[in-house]
């Protein structure tokens, strides 16, 4: 197959960033990439140069879950703490908010802004890396709850409980990194 | 009457799956009376919408390509793994 070379041209690069915009890591992109590219070859299906980008796409979706689930894999134990923490450093006994959201004055264009996306890179850095991978996967990707409670290999609730953690842990790394720095 | 957490929690997850009649019911009063919650809501909608900004706009950024060394290395491979 010669235009296996072609395709590392043609569509190597965007492969690339469409890994990138999911793993966020480069090293674990590149990888996604190479191993999209070692299983094209192996069983080269494809023929229509037309469309081998959405098929090579499909391939590195399932590279990309790969390698979330290894990154989930190497740092299991040492979330394990962070799993168990309940809601408590944002309600009272109650229930009530202890530190309740802040108007954000959302100035035309802030999500534009280079610094708001500095602090949202550095928020997600900071998440359990359990959490950065179902979150990226559900609000970037829009995978279904469905597929990633298989991917994954956790129940529907476990989803919705880390997405509830992700994204409490999101609003409020915001609030603190962006809100007041601007 | 739902909690701040229980609201926070139901508004998380209607991101994720639908609610029952209930539950929207529950969640409609609550977030009436409760601003607090009302600008959680608008929050986690707007940090879903701009993830999936910043994604899209690394998947059409020309400037982000495969480094050259992961190139290379792709390319041989692709050579000695290909008959």
């Amino acid at each position: 197959m010669t235009s296996t070379h072609d395709w590392l041209n043609e569509h190597g690069d965007y492969l690339y960033r469409f890994a990138l915009a999911r793993l966020r890591d480069p090293h674990q992109a590149e990888d996604a990439v190479q191993e999209t590219f070692l299983a094209a070859i192996k069983n080269p299906t494809f023929e229509e140069q037309s469309s081998a980008r959405t098929w090579l796409t499909g391939i590195l979706k399932h590279k990309i879950i790969d390698q979330m689930r290894k990154s989930v894999r190497e740092v299991a134990a040492s979330d394990l703490m962070e799993e168990d923490a309940d809601m408590d450093e944002f309600f009272d006994a109650k229930g009530h908010w202890t530190d309740r959201p802040q108007h954000w004055g959302m100035p035309e264009g802030a999500l534009e802004q280079q610094q708001f996306l500095t602090v949202l890179q550095e928020c997600l850095d900071r998440l359990p890396t359990k959490q950065q991978a179902i979150f990226m996967l559900r609000d970037v990707e829009e995978t279904e709850n469905e597929e990633i409670c298989k991917e994954l290999n956790i129940s529907a609730t476990n989803a919705w409980v880390m997405l509830y953690r992700a994204r409490m842990g999101m609003r409020k790394c915001l609030e603190m990194n962006w809100l007041q720095a601007s | 009457m739902l909690s701040c957490k229980q609201t926070s929690q139901l508004l998380s997850q209607s991101l994720d799956r639908p609610l029952s009649a209930r539950e929207r019911f529950a969640l409609r009063l609550h977030l009436w009376i409760c601003k607090y919650c009302r600008r959680f809501g608008q929050q986690i909608n707007l940090l879903r919408t701009t993830v999936k900004q910043w994604g899209e706009r690394v998947e059409g950024d020309a400037g982000i390509q495969l480094p050259a060394d992961a190139k290379v290395r792709i390319a041989s491979l692709i050579r000695t793994n290909s008959h």
